[in-house]
């Protein structure tokens, strides 16, 4: 027995080669994306990361970023939610008929359609979490109950425009704080037309703040004899990471600048990263779909936080739900269908595991990017509907099974 | 006669393990043979040796069987053969019918397709032969464990059994269900049919058995043939537990101190069956620096009484009540149970006790959270030091505290889930078989930190099914059997004779 423990010791230890096998995963994502970005710049002739496209991007998979935080908690604590699709376009419905039939202000519309969400996640989490129903039925019949509900409420049509102000949730720009002089000079520095300099300082801080969070981890890992990865792989991912969020951001600046939908997005992904990561409640999470049975001989109260966990996911699928309407102007009966598919799809691309206690938020994040950049590049070289539906397939089903391939490997 | 089943010297080693040594199993022709011996003591490794769940090979010895060299490949192998296990939890598919379960994967059928009147009548003439009064269409689930048990039997039945094996086929069984049993039995073997039964209940061992075969520890200890040898109870237990105390304990200063927890009138029901009482007036206490045993056979409810008292996490319409230090308290849940000061550290750690795909850290942590965290945002480094802090003292043998629980050993596997409960800082520990399935070694220093909590001022309830282990440890043992205490024995007092012969009398 002690030897098996000091064999893995010894496996443990042994160079940059194995490093790599083992964290494959996590790696594997970042490249993967990257690998398909360029792919599809080049493809597209550089269409792809041209800021309009860039801005686009974000817009268009804003809402399945956003309910993909929510899902990931869901998967992790061991189950699924199939009703988010139907969850924000019901949400969509209900904020265009307060404020268009209504007349209701966008604040209260807002209040509202998020009270409704966190009471439709606590209607099915309540069954799944206090009577042990399957979340996979419970949220099966969520789907279509408010598919229906959608459509009831809007009565078969779409309703709409919206005030401004609403639209301004899902298409707005954060005003540039900087004196529009100091802009113009950037602007000029660098050949650009215009430079919104909130954006691209937005960009270069949120880099620095990377860096400085991945050597403060790396430092404490280190002082504690944790394993730290080697320190070209440190630097090349840091680096990228960087890179990439002061490029996205600079592309930005020389559209429209800072969106309110990336900043929503940014500030709940940071949010609930520290959630999962580093409060009692989200390792509690980690713990009961881990082994439940564990969790709750532990002291945890597993139902009452499986129960949270949807009433969360009902919360977030009305913020998307909202972004999605106001970003279409309008609210219609079809909103939000099929999208719990990818939204879940996002989630496994990320490495959470079915069977629950697995699954970061970054990675959540990551995945629902990369089904993004798939979308929008195949959307541009103009294939079909249909081939796009089966490629995404794929990617899914890849990326799981090179999931189950490398656990078993490791095994 | 001529011997049906002869085993010869079989040897079954698993890595770390002798299970079976040199082991000598002879069943005469149309003979009812019972095996004894305590829990672990290799009866079911024997029988799955017998039954080709251990394929001929992956053990030494010889196998004869029907006059020739028997080599089953698995359980197919030997069911062709007419040997038919009926295992102590029952293999039956509870929403299937009689019918259904007694023809499975032997479905009278052509060509796929099931004659159900042929499977009706079959199952009919079976029935009547155990004596159940049942429809063949009735639902396993509508039955009664003792009805299943006939059921089970009726299924053997239909294979053509030669030689049908027991185990503990009344340990779930009600008294009279027992000796409907027992009586359909000894029919069975006028009719020809060969039987080894595995029991613990040496009055029915006695009542149906030509011939007692007992061993211990992976070995057989002795014969004993009806109408031959003398054959009573005190003779079979005296067989079944005289080892040599070959194992040591740490020895430790014996002190209690007051009353630290005090359990009264403790009922529980079974969490399925609201009228089957799983645990029957219980009252116990706890002092401190006291190392408390509760003895049992399986499936006494001691577990289940652990698991009742520490957040009900067990059974249903639980009355009685838990005083620590004098004072009544909650432990309806289990946080509300481990902030009263109880822990406890499960039988199968590694279905109930660990996250087994999380490091060593975070399952330390797990029961008190808020020990390494500040409000609600947790100390990555406190984690670590309080993880690095239990590795030390309790030499968990591992690279780091970041390394992933299923790849340790079963005593360090033990030893996280101790540094769990010990991190929760409890003032009572149930410790649930603590040294199941762990080398010797570990046993070892599993003991010497029950002293140290002992010494601690802390109180142990220590529940094994290894008799040496609780009489080497404890200084009181209470004894359990069919959910009440039947006993209690103080260290001086108890001896392995003592508690088999409460356990076996009751």
């Amino acid at each position: 027995m002690e030897l098996a423990d000091s064999k893995a010791q010894g496996a443990e230890a042994s160079g940059i080669g194995a490093y790599l096998v083992r964290h494959l995963r996590e790696y594997g994502l970042l490249f993967a994306l990257i690998a398909i970005m360029a792919f599809f710049q080049i493809v597209t002739n550089g269409t792809l990361l041209k800021p309009v496209n860039v801005t686009n991007l974000l817009l268009q998979n804003s809402y399945i970023v956003i309910m993909a935080l929510g899902m990931l908690i869901v998967i992790v604590a061991g189950h699924i939610d199939l009703s988010v699709g139907s969850v924000m376009g019901f949400v969509g419905a209900l904020a265009a008929v307060m404020i268009v039939q209504f007349e209701q202000s966008t604040g209260v519309t807002m209040i509202v359609c998020i009270i409704a969400g966190g009471l439709i996640g606590a209607a099915q989490g309540y069954w799944v979490a206090y009577w042990g129903i399957p979340s996979f039925i419970v949220t099966l019949a969520g789907m279509l109950v408010f598919r229906g509900a959608s459509l009831w409420l809007l009565e078969g049509q779409s309703l709409g425009p919206f005030p401004r102000e609403f639209q301004m949730i899902a298409n707005g720009f954060v005003p540039d704080i900087f004196p529009a002089g100091l802009g113009e000079t950037i602007a000029g520095l660098l050949g650009e037309r215009r430079v919104n300099m909130l954006a691209l300082a937005s960009g270069i801080i949120a880099a620095a703040l990377v860096v400085y969070l991945e050597m403060k981890k790396r430092a404490q890992n280190r002082a504690y004899g944790m394993e730290t990865e080697p320190k070209a792989f440190f630097w090349a991912r840091v680096g990228i990471i960087a890179f990439a969020l002061v490029f996205i951001l600079f592309k930005l600046s020389t559209f429209r600048g800072l969106p309110n939908v990336l900043l929503t997005m940014g500030v709940l992904t940071i949010l609930y990263a520290f959630f999962t990561e580093r409060t009692v409640t989200g390792r509690r999470i980690y713990a009961l779909g881990g082994n439940v049975k564990a969790a709750k001989l532990s002291g945890v109260k597993t139902e009452r936080l499986t129960f949270l966990a949807f009433v969360n996911m009902g919360v977030l699928a009305a913020i998307a739900g909202m972004v999605f309407a106001a970003r279409l102007n309008s609210a219609t009966p079809k909103a939000g269908f099929a999208l719990e598919l990818d939204v879940i799809a996002a989630v496994f691309i990320g490495g959470a595991s079915m069977s629950g206690g697995v699954g970061k938020i970054v990675g959540a994040v990551v995945g629902a990017f990369l089904m993004g950049v798939l979308n929008n590049g195949m959307s541009i070289l103009g294939i079909g509907i249909d081939y796009q539906q089966m490629i995404k397939g794929l990617v899914l089903l890849a990326a799981v099974i090179f999931d189950v391939y490398n656990k078993s490997k490791q095994a | 006669m001529a011997a049906l089943l002869e085993m010869r010297g079989i040897t079954k080693e698993f890595p770390g393990v002798k299970a079976l040594d040199q082991v000598d199993l002879t069943v005469e022709q149309g003979q009812i043979l019972a095996l004894v011996g305590e829990n672990g003591a290799g009866k079911s490794t024997l029988m799955k040796v017998l039954s080709g769940v251990y394929p001929a090979g992956s053990y030494d010895g010889e196998i004869h069987y029907d006059g020739a060299l028997a080599q089953f490949a698995g359980i197919a192998d030997s069911e062709e053969r007419g040997i038919i296990i009926i295992h102590q939890e029952l293999a039956l598919v509870p929403l299937l019918s009689i019918a259904e379960n007694i023809f499975l994967g032997n479905e009278r059928a052509k060509g796929g397709v099931i004659n159900w009147r042929e499977t009706d009548r079959r199952t009919m003439e079976l029935l009547k032969k155990v004596g159940l009064s049942e429809a063949p269409g009735t639902l396993i689930d509508k039955l009664g464990v003792g009805k299943q048990q006939l059921v089970e039997i009726a299924k053997a039945l239909s294979k053509e059994v030669r030689l049908l094996i027991l185990d503990e086929p009344t340990a779930a069984l009600s008294e009279s269900d027992s000796q409907a049993l027992l009586d359909l039995m000894l029919e069975l073997k006028a009719q020809g049919v060969t039987q080894i039964i595995i029991s613990h209940k040496l009055n029915e061992v006695r009542r149906v058995a030509d011939k007692i075969t007992v061993i211990r520890d992976g070995t057989t200890v002795s014969d004993m043939i009806a109408g031959q040898d003398e054959i009573t109870e005190d003779r079979i237990v005296r067989h079944m537990v005289g080892r040599d105390m070959a194992q040591r304990y740490p020895t430790r200063e014996r002190r209690a101190g007051d009353v630290l927890m005090q359990v009264k009138d403790w009922n529980v029901f079974h969490p399925l069956h609201a009228d089957r009482q799983v645990i029957r007036d219980v009252n116990l206490t706890v002092r401190a620096g006291e190392v408390v045993g509760v003895a049992g056979l399986m499936g006494a409810g001691r577990t289940e009484l652990a698991m009742s008292l520490f957040g009900k996490s067990y059974g249903q319409k639980i009355s009685g009540q838990v005083e620590m230090n004098g004072k009544p308290v909650d432990t309806g849940t289990v946080s509300r149970a481990i902030d009263a000061g109880l822990a406890y550290v499960t039988e199968d750690r590694k279905a109930l006790g660990l996250l087994l795909d999380e490091t060593i850290q975070r399952n330390i942590s797990l029961a008190n959270l808020e020990g390494v965290a500040t409000g609600q945002i947790l100390n990555d480094a406190e984690e670590t030091r309080v993880a690095e802090r239990y590795r030390e003292a309790l030499n968990i043998r591992t690279p780091g505290v970041f390394q992933r629980v299923v790849n340790l050993s079963g005593g360090n596997q033990q030893k996280v889930v101790l540094s769990k409960w010990l991190f929760a800082q409890p003032e009572v520990l149930f410790l649930d078989e603590p040294t199941r399935g762990i080398d010797v070694g570990a046993k070892f220093e599993i003991y010497g930190i029950i002293n140290e909590l002992s010494a601690q001022g802390k109180g142990v309830l220590m529940i094994s099914s290894e008799m040496p282990e609780l009489l080497g440890m404890c200084d009181r043992i209470y004894v359990m059997n069919e959910g009440a205490f039947v006993g209690e024995l103080t260290a001086e007092e108890a001896s392995q004779e003592a508690i088999m012969s409460l356990i076996v009398t009751d």
